[in-house]
């Protein structure tokens, strides 16, 4: 009996992982509720979009190293965030102007503007592998942990040891920044505030004044600032391969369904449910038992409810459970 | 069959430009690619069901593909005995025992009265029958998967005719499309988007990981065909006759005769189709699902019931697709889980559809034949545009190796423009619905 070690073992293979795989889906899913409830449809093309920023970021980092500018202990890559930003707001501003725009004045359907981000997404993709191609590229540099194993065992004297990596420790708090100067912006400035007003009520909102193309504008900044934050803290936890940012696109619908689509506090908790369950459900529960069961009554199995393999088998559960359920979300999302 | 002489020009049209591929490139491309744009065809008319005549977004044309693609396995392979004698039961059992958890979990839903207790009641049925269905599936997996894992390692299939397999993989495929739309239809139309998004994802990674099922990755080979292979038909006294009078090598006579075979079948089969679904359509049970497309709210007003006509559709649809898919494994003789990408599988797809025009059956099917095309020769062109672009560059500079090697992605990028170009300036696509 080692509850302490268990706990240990806990925190260092599942809670701390899960607590940064949810930072960047909740900064991810964000976007796609912001999207949802401002353009009003489901942006097929987000996980696409977030590889474009990244790949954008990451060459940045790239030029950044190349001209030995570096911030150490920190990764290079936070520096030319801004430059990912740059151009990935542009681009999603040229896409709205030659694609959505057009649709947003006929009134279109929402299924042609998910059909069209269909299009943007086969366009992106294709932008991004042009550049990167398809295989894995790393771009974490500047010191990668903050206490290693080693470090912990030394200290605490512990048998099970447990390390933060750096990269983990920045997504937490650079998405815990992130959202609170979202809700703040959100809910304290006029944009936000128009922005809060167009999404409740389109009309009433155009009637009080408020220019719908400027709101639109808005958004998609503020989607683009999201996206290239969430992937490139994706990239730095994981390694940046387009395909797994594709990937990524059911866990983010998934986190804002769960919440309540149009439901920004919703695409949080939404997004660290998915997380946490997906990493329950595929982590081996083995040692942590190992170590809470009296002596000679270990597990023998695994205890692994589901092979990592299925994590989309979780989410997927999760999206049907609500579907069934509750098909607004925890947060009462809007039903547009 | 109400084509305009546009419609019929536009198909010479697409013919000679595939006869123009045999006389310059090989007759061989000419027929692999008919063969794949017949497939791609069916697939086609598949999901048109679907968007074009009830307007449901389904997203996971891959996944009943490949379901499609596994009754070929699990219907012409034969069985391997000493993997049933194994764990064949076990495997059986834990299935049913799978499905009974489910089952009493959602009667004790619907028999007890909401509340803390009903909560309690149904966490414990789906904790007791997890455990159990793993104690009785667990190890029967583990024995199956070691009977000579090196070329069998799994149950085998039925050991029936191929071409049976082609409706056993529709009707798979309309299993797992009728759990997903019994979900997520009735409620927003872009649920149904991320729930099919969702189930292809699934059926792929049970497909690579279930290697009981059908070897996982390792992949199922040498599947039975329904047509001649070309190294059975190269001995053959007629087959080398017709070379000769042909003047070409037996080896091309014979695998573009093994083609044509293939591409009998499959166009008995598209016509089939289109006749059932031009029938459908100009039916009134088409003209009710139309009308349920333009305007549900009166539909609906009118008696109809939208939700089950959507799942009635949604069901077929899927069927169609996994009748393609089942097609497309025999013909390539191999379960290969690794190969299939939602780009390739669902979104292609979708281009075809809206690019051959929504709600049209012989739109579906002209545009998977030019999407096909454009698919396969895009990718050459990409090679000679960069080769072009890069001509000035110095032999060996990063730069030029980069974009050289990248040509292959320029077909993604080709395809997008492709679909955002017709969305916008022709979104009723080349035939238009009538």
């Amino acid at each position: 009996m080692e509850p302490l070690n268990a706990l240990v073992s806990v925190t260092n293979f599942m809670l701390i992982p899960a607590l940064a795989y949810g930072s960047q889906l909740a900064l991810g899913a964000l976007g796609i509720t912001l999207i949802y409830s401002i353009l009003r449809f489901a942006h097929f093309a987000h996980g696409d979009t977030m590889a474009l920023g990244t790949a954008a970021v990451i060459g940045g980092t790239f030029f950044l190293q190349a001209q030995g500018v570096s911030i150490h202990p920190l990764p290079t890559a936070l520096l030319a965030l801004p430059f990912g930003m740059v151009v990935l707001i542009g681009y999603l501003l040229i896409t709205d102007r030659l694609v959505y725009r057009y649709y947003r004045k006929v009134k279109a359907k929402p299924m042609i503007f998910v059909m069209a981000s269909l299009g943007v997404m086969f366009v992106t993709n294709g932008i991004t592998r042009l550049f990167m191609g398809v295989g894995e590229t790393r771009f974490e540099d500047g010191e990668r942990f903050i206490f290693s194993v080693r470090d912990f065992r030394d200290v605490t004297g512990l048998a099970e040891g447990m390390a933060l990596r750096s990269s983990q420790a920045i997504t937490i708090l650079t998405a815990l920044i992130v959202m609170v100067v979202l809700f703040w912006f959100l809910n304290r400035t006029r944009s936000g505030k128009s922005m809060r007003a167009y999404s409740d009520n389109e009309d009433l909102a155009l009637l009080s004044g408020i220019n719908p193309e400027r709101v639109v504008i808005i958004t998609w900044v503020i989607t683009g600032m999201l996206l290239v934050t969430a992937g490139t803290l994706y990239g730095l936890d994981k390694g940046f391969r387009p395909f797994n940012y594709f990937q990524l696109l059911l866990p983010m619908f998934a986190a804002a369904i769960l919440g309540g689509l149009g439901s920004p506090v919703g695409a949080i908790v939404g997004a660290y449910i998915v997380a946490f369950a997906e990493m329950g459900i595929t982590y081996a529960w083995r040692r942590v038992f190992t170590y809470l069961m009296p002596e000679g009554l270990e597990p023998e199995s695994m205890m692994q409810l589901l092979p990592v393999d299925y994590k989309f088998a979780v989410t997927f559960a999760i999206l049907v459970i609500v579907l069934l359920f509750r098909p607004t979300g925890i947060f009462k999302g809007k039903v547009l | 069959m109400n084509l305009t002489a546009r419609d019929l020009g536009l198909f010479a049209l697409m013919g000679v430009v595939l006869a123009m591929v045999g006389m310059f490139q090989s007759w061989q491309l000419a027929i692999t690619i008919l063969n794949m744009s017949l497939i791609s065809a069916i697939m086609a008319l598949g999901v048109n069901m679907q968007w074009g005549y009830a307007g449901l977004f389904n997203v996971g044309i891959m996944g009943f593909t490949a379901v499609g693609g596994l009754a070929v396995v699990l219907v012409a392979q034969p069985p391997v005995p000493e993997a049933w004698a194994a764990g064949g039961l076990g495997i059986l059992l834990g299935l049913m025992l799978g499905v009974a958890t489910i089952l009493a979990a959602v009667a004790v839903y619907k028999r007890m009265s909401p509340g803390k207790l009903r909560a309690l009641a149904i966490f414990a049925v789906l904790v007791i029958g997890y455990l159990v269905t793993g104690y009785v599936f667990g190890p029967a997996k583990n024995a199956v998967q070691a009977v000579n894992p090196a070329s069998e390692g799994y149950l085998g299939g039925a050991g029936l005719p191929v071409i049976l397999a082609w409706p056993v993989g529709a009707v798979f495929a309309a299993g797992v499309a009728w759990l997903v739309g019994k979900v997520s239809l009735g409620l927003r139309s872009d649920y149904l988007a991320i729930a099919t998004l969702g189930i292809s994802e699934i059926v792929i990674a049970v497909l690579k990981h279930e290697r009981w099922l059908a070897r996982g990755v390792n992949n199922v080979t040498g599947i039975d065909r329904p047509v001649a292979r070309p190294v059975d038909l190269q001995p053959q006294a007629w087959v080398q006759s017709l070379a000769e009078s042909l003047g070409w090598g037996v080896g091309q006579t014979a695998s573009v005769l093994s083609g044509l075979g293939y591409a009998g079948l499959f166009l008995i089969v598209l016509a089939l189709l289109i006749w059932l679904a031009e029938r459908a359509l100009n039916s009134p049970w088409g003209r009710m699902m139309r009308a349920i497309r333009d305007n549900e709210i009166s539909a609906r007003a009118m008696g109809k019931n939208v939700t089950r006509r959507h799942l009635n559709i949604f069901v077929l649809g899927s069927a169609v697709c996994g009748l393609a898919g089942a097609m497309m494994v025999s013909m390539d003789g191999q379960l290969t889980p690794g190969s299939y990408e939602p780009l390739r599988f669902t979104f292609l797809v979708w281009v075809m559809v809206i690019v051959g025009g929504s709600g049209n059956n012989w739109g579906a099917v002209l545009g998977a034949f030019v999407i096909w095309f454009l698919w396969v020769q895009v990718e050459p062109a990409g090679r000679w545009f960069m080769e072009l672009v890069t001509s000035g560059m110095a032999d060996g500079s990063g730069l030029k190796q980069h974009l050289l090697a990248s040509a292959a992605y320029m077909r993604l990028l080709t395809m997008g423009v492709a679909l955002l170009l017709m969305l916008r300036f022709a979104p009723r696509g080349l035939i238009p619905e009538r």
